[in-house]
């Protein structure tokens, strides 16, 4: 490997074609056409650097949240990504599988959902309220840093949960075994052999969170207000409101200057001392848990991610099946009860609106963006990181590119495929097909980072192997990689699935009014005054929450035949 | 061996030919030559299916409409992107009067003197030159939960000072006007009314009876606001004066009073008239007129309440019943010249910005 013929960087170069076709025109085209408007006369007098303050306060405060979150997730999910990797209880996959749902919440449902939970009146301060005989609610949640800590780990423990855990999942515990058979105890097993092999990872998956988090808007703006400010939120708010597009341009920039500091640090951090363990099957390393130890850290770990994860999604889930107010105003007093209303309201066209748009057609729009969005991501994410695998200098300074697009705000790269592609030249593309593009952008990155780990990680002696029993390259593809890759890319799919189902920025923005996706229907109703609004968008979100676990459910049926073999 | 991989690429197939089957917009099916008109509007526009299929039958054109946002963020999307080359319409509609100076300043639209405009009132004709032309108007105001304030035994306050009191402590939520289009109204309210010399000590002395400031008016109504379904704990938010005719033509079970009111007192709501306008460059200018009168024409006002919660400009439009019934007009809405909003907006919201966030 350390003398990389002329073959291997062709090989590379072939590999890296589509993906950084795509990525060149759909990222680096749209981003800096509006970079160069942004720094065209026209927004001469908007910004002309005369406070550095408006930069450097977003920047540090946009920092300190999102390393606190990826801390508080990294706390969180690391013991649930052993639970789930290790332990074979009750409850197991339907768990695994709900951790994932959060991830398409649109904010402003997660708002209402921690609201009727936390908020002053939510039923955690009235039970207190009650217990404890108080007259004022005792937490002040919503509205704070914790609020905004909170809802980060709320969204992003099944990133951890996932990532790592499919790689956990998937060592050998042998070499454990060997350790402690050498006289190892188990935490310098797991210090000298768990951890280094999960060092790639735990390192890529956090800085997947720290992205997520890093470029966080919605919590910002909704759960936190208006006394915070990522970059993201001022970026928003100079471009879209105060129409000041060379500081946009500006913190846009400082933004991906960061993005790419990150991705290159953690690239230095897995490369540094990778191993290549031998693998195994994913279900070969679950087993229940034995001891009062490993009983007593199952049922916690059950408890914490039920009360974190689940609760909420509960909450609105029932939410959106009792009124509260069936007679609020005239005899002054809360009623509840059961109801069907919202739910069968959302069938009905009331006003005759020109944009209504029936529960089955948002699904089916946003099902066909989340499809095509996991074909473009995982081809295209396959062929990215077989490039990245192969033994070429330049892939060093290629690899953090590749994460730029998450780092990249969505307002600035919104108004750049508008300026880019709503152009003469570009008619023959149908417009919503940018939709899936945009979407695909944000999942290429997770399959990357999803994949590059697990392939590196498989031996090269099976392949050569392989070879000298006169497997050809494709051969060697589908009995060697292809099996090992599975699961990893299970887990891509299902990522490049919800992000598409639940994105909203991109879709209220490409989408055609007519055909909005299930978010943007979501939006449309949250953002009218009544009852039935408020009861039609919880009962939407319900449906997406929905539709999003049959899709996981489906996607992680897929097997291989024979898999049982690995 | 051979089948395995044959297995996998048939289901990668399957979801590839599955979702092209059925993309609507991935098929470019051949379209006969009808023309079309695309409108540019925010969010909150809505009309009737069968209004505008009439429109289409009529002229034999296509209306495509796109979203861009609230009333501010579509108008900053249009001049971004005239700026990059072509408008990404034919026709604007959504300009406010908070806006206003703005687009003409930018010129971002063509003239157009619509016959419709003799009969509309001159209070809402702001644009002398006719490229914004008056379409609805509608009120910003504070709305209040009226079983709160009948269970606390607290008469509803009845004008902006009043709410500076101590009785009224932490009841009153409002939006940023940096990032929330009512935000920003109520904000010009109070700077119409206390004038660019007090506006700023009328709001040390909100922020010393501790008003709530949150970011948009999705939290505020619903998180915030107690007379919502979300069953916040401050009674009073900033809202739009129509939003009580919307909880009781939204409510759950038939409601015969609206739960909620608006305070219309003089100088407490901020009067925001919509425009429409061709927007300058479009090939299509003669249909952008036919588009405009159409706005401007009977079944088109009348359709608008009951669709986006606003009121007609034309006199002749008749209301709904439960407009008529739960929603008060204010007799004397704050208005300040579009001139001095245009000069001074950026200003005032960082002043605000400092005095209320930092």
């Amino acid at each position: 490997m350390k003398h990389p013929g002329t073959k291997s960087v062709l090989r590379a170069g072939l590999l890296w074609l589509l993906p950084a076709t795509f990525l060149l025109v759909f990222f680096y085209q749209p981003l800096l056409a509006i970079l160069r408007l942004a720094f065209s006369p026209a927004f001469e007098g908007s910004w002309q650097g005369e406070s550095t303050a408006q930069v450097l306060k977003p920047l540090g405060f946009t920092f300190w949240q999102a390393a606190l979150s990826t801390l508080l997730t990294l706390l969180v999910g690391l013991p649930a990504a052993y639970l789930f990797s290790h332990f074979d209880f009750k409850g197991r996959e339907a768990l695994r599988l709900l951790s994932l749902l959060p991830f398409i919440l649109p904010t402003v449902v997660v708002a209402a959902c921690f609201n009727t939970l936390l908020g002053p009146r939510g039923w955690l301060n009235l039970g207190l309220m009650a217990l404890l005989n108080l007259s004022e609610p005792p937490i002040h949640m919503l509205q704070s840093l914790p609020a905004i800590l909170l809802a980060h780990v709320f969204y992003n423990t099944a990133i951890i949960i996932r990532l790592v855990g499919s790689a956990w999942s998937r060592l050998d515990k042998k070499l454990v075994y060997a350790a402690q058979m050498l006289g190892a105890n188990p935490w310098q097993a797991f210090r000298e052999v768990t951890l280094p092999l999960l060092l790639p990872a735990i390192t890529g998956a956090s800085l997947l969170v720290f992205l997520f988090d890093f470029t966080s808007f919605g919590v910002v703006l909704m759960l936190g207000g208006p006394q915070f400010a990522t970059l993201e939120v001022e970026i928003y708010t100079q471009a879209l409101y105060m129409l000041n597009l060379r500081l946009a341009a500006v913190l846009s920039l400082v933004q991906l200057a960061c993005t790419l500091l990150v991705a290159w640090l953690q690239s230095r951090v897995s490369q540094l001392r990778y191993g290549k363990a031998a693998l195994s099957a994913e279900r070969a390393n679950l087993r229940p848990p034995r001891g009062a130890a490993e009983k007593t850290f199952t049922v916690v770990m059950t408890i914490i991610l039920v009360l974190l994860i689940l609760t909420p999604l509960i909450s609105l889930i029932t939410r959106s099946f009792v009124t509260l107010e069936a007679a609020r105003g005239e005899r002054g007093q809360v009623q509840t009860g059961f109801t069907l209303r919202y739910y069968q309201e959302l069938f009905q066209n009331r006003t005759g609106s020109l944009f209504y748009v029936p529960p089955i057609m948002a699904v089916r729009n946003s099902l066909v963006y989340a499809a095509l969005t996991v074909v473009i991501a995982i081809v295209l994410g396959l062929l990215g990181t077989y490039a990245l695998n192969q033994p070429w200098k330049a892939n060093r300074i290629f690899e953090p590119f590749f994460m730029l697009p998450l780092g990249a705000s969505a307002v600035t790269l919104g108004l750049g495929f508008l300026v880019t592609f709503r152009q003469p030249a570009w008619s023959v593309l149908p417009f919503p097909l940018l939709i899936p593009i945009a979407h695909a952008l944000v999942a290429l990155p997770m399959v990357v980072r999803t994949l590059l780990p697990a392939l590196r990680s498989i031996p090269s002696s099976l392949r050569q192997a392989a070879s000298t029993l006169g497997a050809d390259g494709r051969r060697v593809f589908c009995e060697v990689d292809l099996p090992l890759l599975l699961r990893p890319l299970l887990v891509s799919m299902v990522f490049a699935f919800t992000i598409s189902l639940g994105e909203f920025g991109a879709s209220s923005f490409l989408s055609s009014p007519q055909t909005p996706t299930i978010p943007v229907a979501i939006y449309r109703y949250i953002s009218q005054p009544g009852a039935l609004n408020y009861g039609q968008a919880l009962a939407m979100s319900s449906l997406l929450l929905m539709v999003c676990a049959a899709g996981i459910f489906l996607i992680e049926k897929i097997r291989l035949p024979g898999e049982e073999l690995y | 061996m051979i089948k395995r991989s044959l297995i996998f690429g048939a289901l990668v197939a399957l979801l590839l030919g599955g979702c092209i089957g059925q993309t609507p917009a991935a098929s470019p099916t051949p379209v006969p030559e009808v023309q079309v008109l695309t409108v540019m509007t925010h969010d909150s526009f809505a009309v009737s299916a069968e209004l505008v299929q009439q429109f289409e039958a009529d002229n034999g054109v296509k209306v495509n409409f796109i979203k861009g946002g609230d009333a501010g963020t579509t108008l900053n999307r249009l001049i971004l992107t005239s700026l990059g080359g072509t408008p990404e319409a034919d026709v604007f509609y959504g300009l406010d009067n908070t806006f206003l100076s703005r687009a003409l300043e930018q010129d971002l639209l063509e003239a157009y003197a619509a016959p419709a405009l003799a009969e509309i009132p001159a209070e809402f004709q702001l644009d002398l030159s006719n490229r914004a032309l008056p379409v609805d108007y509608g009120d910003v105001c504070i709305n209040y939960d009226k079983a709160w304030f009948q269970e606390h035994e607290l008469p509803v306050p009845q004008s902006l000072e009043d709410l500076t009191k101590p009785e009224y402590a932490g009841l009153l939520v409002v939006e940023n006007p940096a990032t929330s289009s009512p935000g920003l109204s109520f904000l010009l309210a109070t700077i119409a009314t206390f004038g660019e010399d007090g506006w700023q000590s009328y709001w040390q002395a909100l922020k010393d009876n501790g008003v709530v400031v949150v970011s948009d008016w999705e939290t505020a109504y619903y998180t915030n606001f107690s007379g919502s379904s979300g069953r916040g704990p401050q009674p009073l938010v900033v809202s739009y004066a129509s939003s009580p005719a919307a909880e009781l033509i939204y409510a759950e079970t038939p409601l015969t009073e609206a739960p909620t009111g608006s305070i219309v007192a003089d100088g407490a709501c901020w009067r925001q008239v919509e425009f429409a306008g061709i927007l300058k460059g479009t090939p299509n200018r003669a249909l952008a007129e036919k588009f405009i009168d159409f706005m401007l024409s009977q079944p088109f006002q009348e359709d608008m309440p009951l669709q986006m919660f606003v009121y007609p400009v034309l006199p002749s439009a008749k209301l709904p019943e439960a407009f008529v019934k739960a929603s008060e007009v204010p007799q004397k809405p704050a208005t300040l010249d579009p001139e001095l909003i245009a000069q001074k907006r950026e200003a005032w919201v960082q002043a605000w910005t400092e005095l209320m966030l930092k």
